[in-house]
């Protein structure tokens, strides 16, 4: 059982950390008031941008070693650059053209998994490159990375250093993300814009700046989502719609935490365990069986999102203006 | 000083001419982008979409089916839509009815006559759609759970349970699929007509397209619906049900999509799979949107969309290049259309200071 538990763990983390800056990323976003369903499509050409700075780079290598520092650096910069134009457009269309938040948001998964697919399978076309498949190994290994003793550890150094310095750097934005929206004056003000934007605008506090920065702060963070996922677990190698439906689960985490960062953390790895839960459950031959095993997430996250309204608590609901434009002019 | 002012009803003539202008912009602006990034010639590219759509009579048959399906689901969103109801939910009610309709066709395909279980399978798809939009619009109306998030979560339950009894018909066994249902017998199958297998899905969406026009626009049902959506307080205020109306109408638009899930099994694939809705029930949101939820229009939102896809699809098979191209096309396209909206809504009025006399 303690064996079971200690393979499970960093398993269920390593699906947990993606979910995590989604998560993230999306409560950011969400506490300004903006509903962003363009968060899957943002993980995705996160994960693509990182894909095609790396790959440009590792072809100008020809066989030479890689230096660490920018192996890391271009695929990072790349994904923060594409993710964030991603929160621009998001931003441009719904708070200053004021257009319907769920249209944009759905108009942006499309294209976002669009590019992501797009390039993932046209990239080696489009550069003339003569491989089979993009495999950015040299790469993975750098941001697969892990403490120098975490080998040497034992189940501990197994359960807790085994990862990719990604992994740490989700805990701490979403540690990050709780203290800002809870103990800071900036976060209080965030809060506000979501709650009873005329209010806040009232008190002098600038609608607009506050929903373009928190967005595209969501939008960069969501974006490094998927870098970890091609970069550190798929092991460099990008496949299209590999990353599936995790966009979607990281919202569904939004609902299930309660619009809570700090509960993220551990909310993220028990949904990771609950996506992979199916590959441990003995169910011999019956196959159908796993199937119903992966909606636990939904089931797990409809089950919250109807209690908090039953509950009907106050600090427990939704950002009261959520999905909602702000027009000073319609009050 | 600049300031924005909404303004007074445009004509529609003229706000329809204003989104085909930012259409053909948006098109030139996806020449030059697959000009860049694939060094092809945007004209040549533009002429194997078209040649790709309408090239040849079964060309435009499936086109037109394809714009049939992802109008059913459009038209099944719209009450709710019209009602401030965000049924994301349209994929999992597509799936819902679709593995209705299957259950029927492989469980039943043999034992009841062809008529009898069509007549099920109508009856069960449209019960497990209405089904699967009921559940989330009875907590709205009963607990105002937030609809959007709670749509979007049924439609992973419903691709899992789709998943599930793919599994448990798989056919031939380990095949992972459950192939095409009573490929001899064609038991379940739709019937063709006037020997064209597409004719049927297009009259009955088109038939569809009237009914549901006719039912927002000169219906009481119709006319409650866009009173709770506009203010749910004046609607109780002259004494409609709020709760009522919110779930009644969720039941017509999850049947409408469980129908459309009816006719992708029985009409179309012949089989079930978890992507057989393919993404119309989001896509659906978007056509519903476009046409500012007015069925007539509806019908050109979703042969745009449908066009771009289906195009862009053909360009990806002639150069090669990925298919989700069409993908990169269509979301562009749409930042275009959502972008002019507010154009269209509101005007931009640069003001002087000198001016500032106030009008007593």
């Amino acid at each position: 059982m303690f064996d079971f538990i200690i393979s499970f763990i960093p398993r269920a983390v390593a699906q947990g950390i993606p979910l995590l800056y989604g998560c993230t990323g999306e409560i950011i976003t969400e506490k300004s008031g903006n509903l962003n369903l363009g968060i899957p499509g943002v993980m995705y050409v996160g994960g693509i941008c990182g894909v095609i700075g790396s790959f440009l780079y590792e072809r100008t290598l020809g066989g030479a070693p890689i230096n660490p520092a920018l192996g890391i650096l271009i695929p990072l910069i790349s994904c923060i650059v594409g993710s964030m134009l991603m929160g621009l457009i998001y931003c441009f269309l719904t708070v200053t053209l004021r257009a319907n938040q769920n249209v944009t948001g759905l108009a942006m998964t499309t294209f976002g998994i669009g590019l992501g697919n797009f390039f993932g399978g046209s990239l080696i076309k489009l550069t003339g490159a003569d491989i089979p498949s993009i495999s950015l190994t040299a790469t993975s290994n750098l941001f697969r990375t892990t403490l120098p003793f975490a080998g040497s550890t034992g189940w501990f150094g197994q359960v807790f250093f085994s990862y990719g310095f990604l992994a740490y750097v989700a805990i701490l934005i979403a540690i990050g993300a709780s203290f800002c929206l809870n103990r800071t004056r900036i976060g209080l003000q965030l809060r506000a814009v979501g709650e009873n934007p005329a209010t806040a605008d009232a008190a002098g506090i600038s609608i607009t700046r506050y929903k373009y920065v928190a967005t595209c702060a969501g939008c960069v963070i969501a974006g490094l989502g998927g870098l970890y996922f091609v970069m550190d677990y798929a092991n460099g190698i990008w496949s299209n719609d590999a990353f599936g439906d995790r966009g979607w689960l990281a919202i569904a985490l939004v609902i299930f935490t309660i619009w809570r960062p700090a509960a993220s953390i551990p909310a993220s790895i028990l949904f990771g365990g609950l996506y992979i839960l199916h590959l441990f459950i003995p169910t011999g031959t019956d196959l159908a069986v796993k199937e119903l095993y992966k909606m636990l997430p939904y089931i797990v996250t409809i089950v919250v999102l109807v209690l908090t309204s039953l509950r009907n608590k106050r600090e427990n609901q939704p950002p009261e203006s959520l999905g909602l434009p702000y027009f000073r002019e319609d009050r | 000083m600049i300031h924005v002012v909404k303004r007074k009803e445009m004509p529609f003539a003229q706000a329809m001419a204003i989104r085909f202008g930012i259409i053909a912009i948006a098109l030139t602006v996806c020449g030059v982008i697959t000009a860049l990034t694939t060094g092809l010639n945007p004209i040549a590219v533009y002429g194997t979409m078209i040649q790709g759509s309408f090239g040849s009579p079964r060309k435009v048959w499936i086109l037109l089916q394809e714009v049939a399906l992802l109008l059913c689901v459009s038209l099944a969103l719209t009450p709710a839509f019209r009602m401030k109801f965000w049924n994301l939910g349209g994929e999992g009610q597509v799936l819902a009815g679709g593995l209705a309709s299957a259950a029927c066709m492989i469980l039943l395909g043999d034992k009841v006559p062809n008529a009898v279980l069509i007549l099920l399978m109508f009856v069960t798809s449209l019960a497990a759609g209405a089904l699967w939009a009921a559940i989330p619009a009875f907590f709205k109306a009963k607990f105002n759970t937030n609809e959007t998030l709670f749509t979007l979560m049924m439609n992973y339950v419903a691709t899992q349970l789709v998943a599930f009894f793919v599994i448990v018909w798989e056919n031939p066994k380990g095949s992972g699929t459950v192939g095409i249902i009573n490929q001899s017998s064609e038991a379940g199958w739709l019937p063709v007509i006037a020997g064209n297998k597409y004719m049927l899905i297009v009259i009955l969406v088109a038939l569809l397209t009237a009914g549901m026009y006719v039912y927002l626009n000169y219906s009481k049902q119709g006319y409650e619906l866009s009173v709770v959506g506009e203010s749910p307080s004046t609607a109780r205020y002259v004494g409609i049900k709020v709760s009522g109306v919110i779930v009644r109408t969720l039941i017509i638009s999850g049947a409408i999509c469980g129908f459309a899930g009816m006719l992708l099994v029985g009409g179309s694939a012949h089989t079930l799979t978890t992507s057989i809705a393919a993404g119309r029930g989001f896509t659906a949101v978007m056509v519903a949107w476009l046409a500012k939820f007015n069925p007539a229009v509806m019908v050109g939102s979703s042969f745009l969309l449908e066009f771009m896809g289906y195009g862009a699809g053909e360009i990806a098979t002639t150069y090669g290049l990925n298919q989700s191209f069409g993908d990169i096309l269509t979301g562009i396209i749409l930042f275009f259309i959502i972008g002019t909206e507010f154009f269209i809504t509101y005007r931009i009025v640069f003001s002087h200071k000198e001016r500032g006399v106030v009008e007593e």
